[in-house]
């Protein structure tokens, strides 16, 4: 193990290391714990310059109560939902197939459509903005959450296929030879071999996805306007413009903006790690 | 292939027959149509459209090379100074978001041990990536605001005054806005070098300590070949992450002051959906300047990754 196991170190530097372990996570998380403190505070605070001390009352429901009751909030965030998990499944199911068709096939046009994915999976989003937007305006789906679905599950096809594809090419193909030699249809084989060894994969693909989604802002200010489909990450700048300068309102709006991918990581961290880590290790 | 609808039980054996031909055409149709619509087509589309000028509305106009001799000052004319600010400043993003990569590993080499509740520290080191980069880049303007922004508070300690805060000076809003960005990206390095760590292999470490081999000496010689792929992704991760920054730069300071913290991402989407009408072709123009930029680095990755195929066969 490196470096050195601190066990294995004098009295001294173990104390130490288990001193600035908290502090360093502190410092580290400063920023964050800045906001916790901003979404709890009166709005009297910030008006009396106390940006940065203690609240001089503690205002939580308050501020989240107007956050949930008072503003778009709960529509965006329900949009975001919308959004999010039919791009999920419809990636994920996508890619479990590209992946079981270019991972267990030799066929001439394997690699270079592998590659195509994983190139497409670099471009610069802008150089598919102009082309995209007018797209989807020509579907009339602009400002829908299905226009936003549609591209989000087209991109995200991409990485998911790298993913996919090398998850399958690493389990045993023997048991694939077998259900052939059987005769065992291909369509079946896919159906009751494969998919249920790919668990973990749709398990680490979905945590992953769902985040990226949820996250994203740029597609949602270029093919959605407004609160009817425009999801929390966009809606955040509508709600700062409506709440200008009340900061214990845009933290209480940001938390709540963050929190669903935050549940899911420590949902599923180990395989929302195991996604994010894919190749890190040979 | 009509007769062969019209007799299922013909097709039915026929397909039996080239089951294993079929079958992964079959499964990539419906991924590969969608991806072509979305993505391949698209960035042909972009290249024609670059030619023209658009509103995005009303017909096309053909101009030739005219948006980029404006955009890149060919022939007679100058180079647009937004696109020069621009270029400049994802020069600047893609050399210091680079530091998210030393940065992961010291703070990997500092977790990895193994004390009572590490793993949630750990996973509260890497909590800045889960967040979406809007709320970071709020968090973070708050944290630079003037006068009442800690950042502001601190420096001033110091005695140092940055006229109109970090953000509102055009000399040090763009080093703010990158980092904030380092501060989820260093977290995602910390991540895949952690997993890393944990794979090297004890054997060779303990050969090294026999060998008196300590400290830098030993992470520079053994342990860091080891973590190679971990770096690779990193290094991958991170040149894409500079290349797109646009979030960060939208909800930070939205381009300005003075248009200073422009990169190209962000200068393309103001050109083509701004205020001022839609410039359709001219922003199709920077895009493809900007992908241009990033296929040379698409290329290695890609050179990479199928020699790593090649090997693995």
């Amino acid at each position: 193990m490196f470096p050195t196991p601190i066990q294995q170190r004098s009295r001294a530097s173990q104390f130490s290391y288990q001193v600035f372990l908290p502090i360093a996570l502190v410092l580290w998380l400063l920023p964050l714990i800045a906001v916790m403190i901003f979404s709890v505070k009166p709005d009297g605070d910030f008006v009396k310059g106390n940006f940065w001390g203690l609240p001089s009352s503690f205002e939580f429901f308050n501020n989240y109560g107007r956050v949930f009751f008072a503003s778009d909030m709960p529509q965006y965030l329900l949009n975001s939902v919308f959004i999010t998990v039919p791009t999920v499944i419809g990636a994920v199911a996508l890619s479990s197939m590209t992946g079981f068709a270019l991972g267990v096939y030799k066929f001439r046009g394997n690699l270079l459509i592998f590659f195509m994915f994983i190139a497409g999976n670099f471009v610069p989003f802008q150089i598919l903005m102009v082309p995209v937007r007018d797209l989807t305006v020509n579907l009339n789906l602009y400002d829908t959450k299905l226009g936003l679905i549609l591209f989000h599950i087209a991109f995200q096809t991409g990485f998911c296929t790298l993913f996919m594809r090398n998850f399958i090419r690493a389990l045993p193909f023997s048991l694939i030879e077998a259900a052939r030699v059987e005769g065992v249809a291909e369509w079946k084989i896919f159906v009751y071999v494969v998919l249920p060894l790919m668990k973990p994969a749709i398990a680490a693909l979905s945590v992953l996805i769902f985040t990226f989604i949820w996250n994203d802002y740029f597609w949602a200010i270029v093919l959605t306007q407004g609160p009817d489909a425009q999801p929390v990450t966009a809606g955040i700048t509508a709600f700062n413009s409506q709440y200008r300068a009340a900061y214990h309102m845009m933290s209480a709006g940001s938390i709540v903006a963050a929190i669903p991918p935050v549940f899911m990581f420590f949902l599923m961290q180990k395989h929302f790690i195991a996604g994010l880590t894919l190749g890190a290790v040979k | 292939m009509s007769s062969a609808l019209t007799q299922p039980s013909k097709f039915k054996s026929w397909y039996r027959k080239n089951d294993i031909a079929i079958t992964p055409w079959l499964f990539l149709l419906p991924a590969v149509l969608f991806f072509a619509t979305y993505v391949i087509v698209p960035i042909g589309q972009s290249f024609w459209i670059s030619f023209h000028m658009w509103d995005g509305l009303g017909e096309k106009t053909f101009v030739g090379m005219d948006n980029y001799e404006r955009l890149l000052g060919l022939g007679d004319q100058k180079m647009d100074r937004k696109f020069e600010t621009s270029f400049w400043n994802n020069i600047k993003w893609l050399l210091l978001y680079l530091l998210a990569i030393p940065m992961g590993l010291f703070i990997a080499l500092f977790l990895n041990q193994t004390v009572t509740g590490i793993r949630l520290y750990k996973s509260l080191f890497f909590f800045p990536f889960v967040i979406s980069q809007v709320v970071v880049g709020l968090v973070f303007s708050w944290f630079y605001l003037p006068n009442d922004g800690l950042f502001d508070v601190i420096m001033g300690w110091f005695g140092v005054d940055i006229r109109g805060g970090v953000l509102g000076n055009p000399n040090t809003a763009t080093y703010g806005i990158i980092a904030a960005g380092l501060w989820p990206q260093t977290a995602y390095c910390m991540i895949l070098y952690l997993t890393g760590l944990n794979s090297v292999d004890p054997e060779q470490v303990e050969a090294g300590r026999l060998d008196g081999a300590k400290g830098f000496r030993m992470l520079w010689y053994v342990i860091l070949p080891q973590l190679r792929p971990a770096t690779f992704i990193a290094f991958v991760v991170t040149i894409i992450g500079a290349l797109r920054s646009f979030d960060f730069i939208a909800v930070m300071t939205n381009g300005g002051p003075f248009g200073s913290t422009r990169v190209l991402s962000f200068f393309m989407f103001e050109e083509s959906l701004s205020e001022f009408g839609f410039r359709m072709g001219y922003g199709a123009a920077i895009a493809v300047v900007l992908f241009f930029i990033m296929l040379g680095f698409i290329a290695y990755f890609l050179y990479q990754m199928w020699r790593d195929e090649k090997e693995g066969r």
